[in-house]
């Protein structure tokens, strides 16, 4: 039997809130993937004196920078309440009418630390 | 030579069991952050907080170990996805990157702790 | 009396390159799309190929994609979706197209049994009734996820399954679930086995996009989690290799 290729699914499949609760979690995953290795870097200057860290602390006093701070708390925020959802999911129970609203709980917490964060940079 | 079964499984635990890990270091991490930003950040003070302390080393690299075993096995799935990837690249790509997050991660700590 | 504009989907053996035909189909009180598609089949276009059967949603013969979502095409009203009169309706995605709106569902099924997804008896005629508790947990397990019938909306609605074409699929794996919790099957082991593999219940990332979509309001997520815990148990328990 002779078939023509399989057609994909378009946004249309996807506008739903668990769709984009992993969307999140797998962008900010990869996002702090990538920023760890210079989070360490940077930590790693202070063996050779403060002078070091302190010239890149004091770089990172401009305001892009500290608007990526804010970024990053919130990345690693978001990350850790969306797995934590997962983690529920997996090994404790899973009930439908729970799931919308652990999506938003786990962003609103994320948010929320974010602010904090934001809050007490001023 | 383990069955794919058997890896998979045991990859996801440990990704999991890591995540359990990480999230009372992150939440302590984002704690600690949030209070210490207060009125900017200094090298003498990240310094004076971290250096000669055993607890915060201790902290410090378990963090370390529960992040070079989360992050690569999460980055593999992402590759697999996206690269259509033979297990064996995917397991060597997983397996150098632990080891860079190792490396550059115990540097740190021993930066901030020992110096 | 008013007109919906009905985009489809023709294409495939002897139909032509894939495109969208466009039909003016009179509208109707509750009017399903699946009276949609035979309108334009009886009354416009007898060359138009489409899936059915008992119209009544209990086989899921009549599974499109409705405007961009997996459907019973026999239980949407045409007013819950067409609310600007228009309407789009194409093939099931993820399956390799036959002709216009009839999908190839061999794959579907293949990785059914692939999951292993079939009951392995362990008593004969000569045993006595096998007794399960309808209250006990692996029972009450069983009950929320038995009652797919295989339509493929879920596999369709599945990303991963584009993603990673070896990938299971959530209908497989959801199957494969209500018979590890079956206490009278025999396989489970293999079962296991064959649901951890490199495209088994591991590649399944929680979109929830099967759960969201699925008519019989079942949730493959949470059976592919159920999964994903028991065979890292079995894993550690040396259950599986």
């Amino acid at each position: 039997m002779r078939t023509t290729s399989a057609r994909s699914s378009d946004w249309r499949a996807r506008a739903h809130a668990g769709w984009w609760a992993f969307a999140v979690h797998r962008c900010s995953g990869l996002a702090l993937a990538v920023f760890l290795p210079l989070h360490f870097w940077v930590l790693g200057q202070a063996l050779t004196g403060p002078p070091a860290l302190d010239a890149i602390l004091r770089w990172a006093e401009q305001p892009w920078v500290k608007a990526s701070e804010v970024g990053l708390v919130l990345l690693l925020a978001v990350h850790l309440s969306g797995g934590l959802r997962l983690l529920l999911i997996e090994f404790v129970t899973w009930r439908a009418a729970w799931q919308p609203r652990l999506i938003a709980a786990a962003g609103g917490v994320a948010l929320l630390c974010a602010l904090l964060f934001a809050l007490n940079l001023a | 030579m383990m069955g794919a079964p058997r890896r998979e499984a045991l990859l996801w635990l440990a990704q999991r069991a890591s995540a359990v890990v990480l999230a009372l270091c992150v939440v302590v991490h984002l704690a600690t952050m949030i209070v210490a930003v207060r009125g900017g950040l200094s090298a003498a003070e990240i310094l004076a907080r971290t250096r000669g302390s055993v607890v915060w080393a201790a902290f410090y690299l378990v963090f370390v170990a529960a992040i070079a075993i989360h992050a690569p096995i999460g980055v593999r799935a992402i590759l697999a996805e996206s690269s259509g990837g033979h297990r064996r690249r995917l397991d060597i790509a997983m397996a150098a990157f632990a080891l860079l997050l190792l490396a550059a991660g115990l540097r740190a700590v021993y930066a901030v702790t020992a110096g | 009396m008013s007109t919906l504009v009905v985009r489809v989907w023709r294409g495939g053996q002897g139909a032509g390159a894939g495109r969208f035909e466009t039909y003016d189909v009179p509208r109707q009180p509750a009017q399903t799309v699946l009276d949609v598609v035979t309108h334009i089949q009886r009354r416009i276009d007898p060359t138009l190929a489409y899936r059915f059967a008992c119209r009544v949603g209990m086989c899921g013969s009549c599974a499109m994609t409705v405007n961009g979502k997996a459907r019973w095409t026999c239980r949407t009203h045409v007013q819950a979706v067409a609310g600007d009169g228009v309407l789009e309706i194409a093939p099931l995605a993820h399956f390799p197209v036959i002709r216009d709106l009839v999908t190839d569902m061999r794959a579907f099924f293949d990785k059914w049994a692939q999951a292993k997804g079939e009951f392995v008896p362990t008593a004969s005629r000569r045993d006595p009734f096998a007794g399960v508790e309808p209250a006990s947990a692996a029972r009450r397990a069983v009950d929320a996820a038995i009652e797919c019938i295989g339509c493929g909306i879920c596999h369709s609605s599945c990303d991963v399954v584009a993603w990673n074409p070896a990938y299971l699929g959530p209908a497989a794996l959801n199957r494969a679930w209500t018979l590890v919790n079956d206490v009278r099957d025999g396989a489970r082991a293999a079962r296991l086995a064959a649901v951890a593999g490199d495209a088994g219940c591991h590649a399944c990332h929680t979109h929830q996009s099967c759960t969201e979509r699925c008519p019989k309001k079942l949730a493959p997520t949470a059976s592919i989690a159920a999964l994903k815990r028991t065979t890292a148990f079995a894993a550690l328990a040396g259950e599986i290799e």
